[in-house]
């Protein structure tokens, strides 16, 4: 498999000098002459002067063969430029765009990026599943179906204590997948009784979140 | 007419300047407050500061109402972008965006965004003041 990044920041860097260490074929792009350079001595001949928008860069680098297109600079018009280039112009079956602000994100899988990273959300994520006091928490979101995987904890004050699964009116198209219940884990059936301090592990659609959330969590 | 302008340099101004003199509603955009200094006092538009990427910054400069929308930054790929926003997002009527990279101005092309691209522009005009001369 052969993988392009684009980007020699901090993310571009560490993410070539891990794929090279596993074994990937990886060409970095990078802009300043200085960087590529240094990072020249480092990695070897795996780095690449030149602008990764630019038609005649991509070229050189042999888009056409690659697999995979991985932008992560610290600029979303260039990330998403380059990713439509390599997509539109050469044919690269995936492409991969870091998106620096978050309200980019869906406007990325609008313009046709297959796989949008926001470091600001992803960052977020990892700290709420971490703070204890938080009852609704996002775990995941995937990609193109516009669902995600949600944790909820039952407080003794919830309004589904004491019913069954069968008996709650969840959201359209939210399925609770698993409970997690004094540290053993459940598969939940309609039969299943909901308890306080259960953790609900639960698929939703993403625009089904708050609503699910209201419904379990409360004060 | 509405419209929406990205870029406050030359071109930028002079798109505005000629709309806002015709009677038309302008706003423009640019990040750097001494771009939109450009602008003559007599301009009745709107000038706003901010990035054209930024869809709260359209959104306040009048895109949901807009019927055309010019990207005239200095950077192809903010105007690429900053025109598929409006294009794709906003549903903008007339979109146009200015590209200096000939290879990047002819893949839009054909993905359907309408650009302009002042280097082939340029070269064919100072190539025929040869043939005339």
């Amino acid at each position: 498999m052969y993988l392009i990044v684009v980007g020699g920041g901090k993310v571009g860097y560490y993410l070539t000098k891990t794929l090279v260490h596993e074994g990937y074929e990886v060409l970095l792009i990078e802009k300043d002459a200085a960087k590529v350079d240094t990072y020249t001595e480092r990695f070897g001949a795996v780095v690449m002067n030149g602008d990764g928008a630019e038609a005649a860069t991509l070229s050189a680098a042999g888009v056409g063969r690659a697999d995979v297109i991985i932008a992560v600079t610290g600029d979303d018009e260039d990330n998403l430029i380059i990713c439509q280039m390599a997509k539109h112009r050469f044919n690269v079956g995936r492409t991969i765009a870091r998106v620096n602000n978050p309200k980019n994100e869906e406007l990325f899988r609008l313009l046709g990026i297959d796989v949008t990273i926001s470091t600001t959300n992803v960052i977020l994520s990892l700290i709420e599943q971490q703070i204890p006091e938080l009852h609704f928490v996002h775990l995941l979101a995937l990609r193109h179906a516009h669902i995600a995987l949600v944790e909820v904890s039952v407080s003794s004050a919830s309004p589904i204590v004491n019913r069954t699964l069968a008996d709650i009116d969840l959201p359209p198209e939210t399925s609770i997948i698993a409970v997690l219940r004094d540290g053993k884990v459940v598969i939940p059936t309609g039969t299943t009784t909901v308890r306080p301090g259960d953790d609900l592990f639960a698929i939703t659609r993403r625009e089904s979140e708050a609503e699910l959330r209201d419904l379990i969590v409360t004060g | 007419m509405n419209v929406v302008i990205i870029g406050c340099g030359r071109v930028g101004a002079r798109i505005a300047m000629s709309l806002d003199q015709a009677g038309h509603h302008v706003s423009v955009v640019d990040i750097r407050s001494a771009a939109l200094r450009r602008l003559p006092p007599e301009f009745g538009g709107k000038a706003v500061i901010g990035t054209g990427i930024d869809e709260d910054v359209l959104k306040f400069a009048g895109i949901e109402d807009a019927d055309a929308f010019f990207a005239v930054t200095n950077g192809d790929n903010t105007n690429l972008m900053a025109a598929q926003l409006a294009q794709k997002r906003f549903n903008t009527r007339q979109v146009a965006a200015r590209v200096y990279d000939p290879v990047r101005a002819e893949s839009y092309r054909r993905m359907g965004i309408y650009t302009v691209c002042p280097t082939t522009t340029i070269a064919s005009l100072m190539l025929d003041s040869l043939s005339t001369s």
